[in-house]
């Protein structure tokens, strides 16, 4: 028995049928891990209190959800007395005394958090090549990016390693790389799920979300990760629906909003003709096509790259070398410990985007820039409003082509921050959105992105476990389709 | 060519709550370094802040005690810069919708009252302290205060003299005291003040440029280094120089100003709405309760001690004005039928004794408690006003308790009549050429016949009954 490639939902129905005992998944999980080790998925790995956790599990039979569930944990959660680096060399060294709520609740569910995964650096890139700890690998072929941040979580997911991880999306860094993997991943509306532990890089922007194999898994996921959480003022405290429980609704005579204002000229032709089919997939599932307009979209990636790189050129001031985290050696005085722990601590798009930020929040230019983009982003959300009052969904391309090589697109950032163009405006509005794999190109996987209506996970995971009842996308692996 | 003085003065005042602005750490003061510090405190990755309500339910009294408005909506913006003891590289405080604004509060210097307006007062957490004298050639930071709430109370720059800027720092002062936001105990850094000092020609219009003079933390301080500000920038335009926008730092040794940074030098702050924080509503029962609940401020009370309990305006004016005052005489007074005694004692011997020591009330060892006690052994008899003024004495030497003091100096009023009657004999008996004195019409001897009695009891005698005495015996 092996739960390589499995998903939690297959894994839970081995536990009770007794074909495999919970130390036998971890155990396989390292081997896994190890087999694995090309893929630079993990940075740190927490084997000795997980194989402890599933002998726990083996000794007192449990009825938590998701007991003996191994998981990995984006290395942007704070986890007690494991190492977090969030993929920068300023906390290579740094070990919380707390963990995030995410993890906390995962974990008494009865999840076991195997280890932490690679990732951009501060969640700041889409190709996972911006980690001090290396690029990672993206299982469907050599030199492939998995896409990012969260490139660790997608790739270690993708390659059957685990069933599911947590990733974090401020652009579309969950979906981006469950894209790019061929996985399925979900950024819940903003305030579902706490950010308390999360290592913020833009707080209005970053969520915390599910990936997995399979639509059904994030919501079961979903189900466990989400809290009112008294800790952080924007977590939501609207009830949190059980998300499997409207798995299997009809979607017939539901509405899919499609955006007449998106040019898909720029697209591969591939990448159009499988976003045509997945929509006549649905239609034929019952759902009606309905034109819709989102006059402001195109603003998107501006916006965005004003309003996140001002709160990250905040948020990350606390790397400063004075209380945790590395510290430059041999400084003369207080100006060169922050020049310096700073310059040797944060890699070059950290870097970037703090400059970005704070010359956008500066005298003289916040009005012109911080001011106007949130201006702009209202703009975007009213767009999205007035579209949900006759659809109940919406659909795009989750990106623009699959993945592509490592180092293709370094030296042109604007290149890179395109990536996130049809991701970013659920950010920006602050709504629920999900990326299932909808076809291969020349061996790649790629994706389908569904938007819903603000606090509606569940109708997108509705439509999303609909569609993987009928087509099999989600089944294929780097090594061919799932048996 | 006479010259004009324009002031302003922002004062923090740390709000008395039990935890921190945004976080559950305790505010406690003087505890050991780093041990009121949680994780928000800290500014750990990850942390988040949370409002804490009582903070702003105490910034919402000091604006009702002023006539401000009290926005019921306000907001946290984040002013980004570096230093050790700021842990998140940024301070969270409220600059575009502050709490409380438009209030104004009365003054009053020598012989004249004023009313200086409130522009503002904001809610921010205070930074934690850098400590340079510890560790040789490394600077130590205590973040036991980072977080403490504080109200930064911005005035318009209405204040024309060191005086009324002092005058203005005492009255915020007594109100936060009265309104229970706020210690007062400037020794201990519950409120500091920076004070924007410019000068103008009589009469121009336009404001001068001004130096910002940081952090100071006495009254007289305030009123040194401003008149030393007003006399460098007055040499500096008389002598054809120019006055530069810059912060200045008071060094009380020295009694001077210098030059901390220029305008150039100035940090941008970067503000921004802080996106950790939603705006914070106060509903209109919350704000209701507060106002119903607001303690009684001076005024109110001055004019209760007069119509109310008899006090002479003048003791009520007095006793009115500090919060720590006003308590001993209430305290006192529960415990006394004689209201007017206890005024008198607190205008005139205490009064005295702090102008002799040039202290506050809440800085002496006289406490509400022992001072009631005082009282009552004067009006039950147990001691006499005379001996009281002693055990007073000795008390603001020593903060001994008032009945340890009686019992072990052995200081209970002697009422024995039988007792007093013999000495009273003895005394007539020892000076037989004052007798013939007094009744030969020198009444003034009475006074030495009460005063040789006084002397032979060592001050304990009950002075009424040695009179009635003394009557009796030299008929």
């Amino acid at each position: 028995m092996t739960i390589k490639y499995k998903s939690i939902k297959e894994i839970k129905s081995m536990i009770s049928q007794k074909e495999i005992s919970y130390k036998e998944i971890i155990e396989e999980v390292y081997k896994l891990i190890k087999e694995n080790e090309d893929l630079n998925a993990f940075i740190t790995l927490n084997e000795e209190e997980s194989i402890k956790k599933a002998e726990e599990f083996d000794n007192n039979s449990s009825n938590l959800p998701l007991a003996g569930i191994p998981i990995a944990q984006k290395d942007l959660f704070c986890s007690k007395n494991l190492r977090t680096t969030c993929g920068s060399n300023i906390l290579n060294n740094f070990i919380p005394p707390y963990s995030a709520t995410v993890i906390e609740n995962l974990e008494n569910a009865g999840c076991i958090s195997i280890g932490k995964t690679n990732m951009d650096e501060f969640a700041m890139g889409s190709s996972n090549e911006t980690s001090f700890f290396g690029n990672v690998q993206n299982p469907w072929g050599k030199n492939l990016v998995p896409g990012g941040s969260s490139g660790g979580s997608a790739s270690a997911v993708s390659a059957g390693i685990v069933p599911a991880a947590t990733g974090t999306d401020t652009g579309g860094s969950i979906r981006q790389p469950a894209s790019l993997c061929g996985i399925t991943g979900l950024k819940p509306t903003y305030g579902r799920v706490s950010r308390w532990g999360m290592i913020a890089f833009a707080s209005s922007l970053d969520q915390a979300g599910p990936m997995a194999r399979t639509a059904e898994d994030c919501a079961l996921i979903l189900n466990e990760m989400c809290s009112h959480d008294e800790k952080d003022t924007t977590s939501l405290e609207d009830e949190i629906p059980n998300f499997e429980e409207s798995l299997n609704n009809s979607l017939k005579n539901k509405k899919i909003g499609i955006v007449k204002d998106l040019d898909l000229s720029s697209l591969n032709n591939d990448v159009v003709e499988i976003y045509h089919n997945s929509l006549k997939e649905f239609e034929s599932l019952g759902a009606e096509l309905v034109d819709i307009s989102l006059p402001n979209l195109s603003l998107s990636v501006p916006t965005y790259y004003v309003v996140a790189p001002a709160e990250c050129s905040s948020n990350l001031s606390r790397f400063d070398g004075v209380k945790f985290g590395m510290r430059s050696e041999d400084v003369k005085d207080l100006e060169e410990l922050y020049v310096k722990t700073r310059s040797e601590g944060f890699g070059d798009e950290v870097k970037r985007r703090i400059l970005i930020g704070s010359y956008v929040l500066s005298a003289g230019y916040y009005d012109a820039y911080y001011k106007k983009a949130q201006q702009v982003r209202r703009l975007i959300k009213n767009d999205f409003d007035n579209a949900f009052k006759n659809i109940d969904v919406i659909m795009t391309p989750t990106t623009r082509g699959p993945a592509f090589e490592m180092g293709s697109k370094g030296d042109d950032p604007i290149q890179m921050y395109l990536e996130d163009l049809f991701t970013i405006s659920a950010n920006l509005a602050g709504l629920p959105a999900i990326s299932l794999p909808n076809g291969n190109i020349q061996n790649k996987p790629i994706g389908l992105q569904i938007i819903g209506n603000f606090l509606d996970e569940s109708t997108i995971l509705n439509f999303a476990h609909m569609y993987q009842n009928e087509t099999n996308w989600h089944m294929y692996t780097p090594e061919g389709i799932k048996q | 060519m006479s010259w004009e003085t324009v002031i302003g003065l922002e004062i923090h005042v740390q709000l008395s709550t039990k935890s921190k602005l945004f976080s559950g750490g305790s505010t406690e003061f003087g505890a050991e370094s780093n041990t009121h510090v949680d994780l928000v405190d800290m500014g750990l990755p990850g942390v988040l802040p949370v409002a804490n309500r009582e903070a702003f339910y105490k910034a919402i009294r000091f604006g009702l005690a002023t006539g401000a408005n009290i926005n019921q909506t306000s907001s946290f913006d984040r002013k980004n810069y570096f230093y050790p003891d700021l842990p998140k590289g940024y301070q969270i405080t409220q600059m575009e919708q502050p709490i409380i604004e438009n209030g104004s509060i009365k003054i009053s210097v020598d012989d004249y009252e004023k009313k200086i307006n409130i522009t503002r007062a904001h809610l921010e957490e205070d930074a934690g302290k850098s400590i340079h004298d510890m560790f040789e050639g490394e600077t130590g930071v205590d973040l036991n205060r980072a977080g403490t709430p504080l109200l930064e109370i911005v005035s318009e720059p209405e204040i024309s003299s060191a005086k009324e800027a002092v005058a203005y720092f005492k009255a915020i002062r007594q109100l936060v005291t009265f309104l229970d936001i706020c210690d007062g105990n400037m020794a201990q850094g519950s409120m500091r003040c920076d004070v924007n000092v410019s000068i103008r020609k009589s009469g121009d219009k336009e404001l001068g440029i001004r130096a910002e003079l940081k952090n100071i933390n006495s009254f007289k301080f305030i009123e040194k280094a401003i008149n030393f500000e007003i006399n460098r920038q007055i040499k500096l335009i008389e002598n054809g120089e120019s006055v530069v926008q810059e912060t200045r730092l008071y060094d009380s040794d020295k009694n001077e100003t210098r030059s901390m940074r220029s305008k150039e030098e100035a940090n941008d702050y970067r503000y921004f709405p802080c996106p950790d924080l939603l705006p914070v509503i106060i509903s209109d029962k919350e704000l209701k309760e507060i106002k119903e609940n607001l303690p009684e401020l001076p005024e109110e009370k001055e004019i209760r001690y007069v119509n109310e309990i008899g006090l002479e305006e003048s003791e009520a004016t007095i006793i009115a004005s500090s919060k720590t005052m006003a308590n001993m005489f209430e305290e006192a007074s529960s415990k006394t039928d004689d209201a007017g005694l206890v005024a008198k004692w607190l205008v005139g011997d205490v009064s005295a004794l702090l102008n002799k020591n040039n202290i506050d009330i809440d800085e002496s060892n006289l406490s509400p408690e022992n001072f009631g006690k005082l009282i009552e052994r004067i009006s039950d008899g147990t001691i006499s006003g005379k001996i009281a003024k002693s055990v007073l004495e000795e008390v603001w030497e020593t903060a001994s308790d008032v009945d340890q003091i009686i019992e072990s100096k052995g200081l209970i009023q002697i009422q024995d009549e039988n007792l007093l009657e013999n000495v009273a004999k003895k005394i007539i008996e020892s000076n037989p050429d004052q007798v013939k004195a007094y009744k030969s019409g020198k009444d003034k001897l009475f006074g030495f016949f009460v005063g040789q009695v006084m002397k032979e009891t060592q001050g304990k005698a009950n002075p009424k009954t040695v009179n009635e005495i003394l009557i009796g015996l030299l008929k």
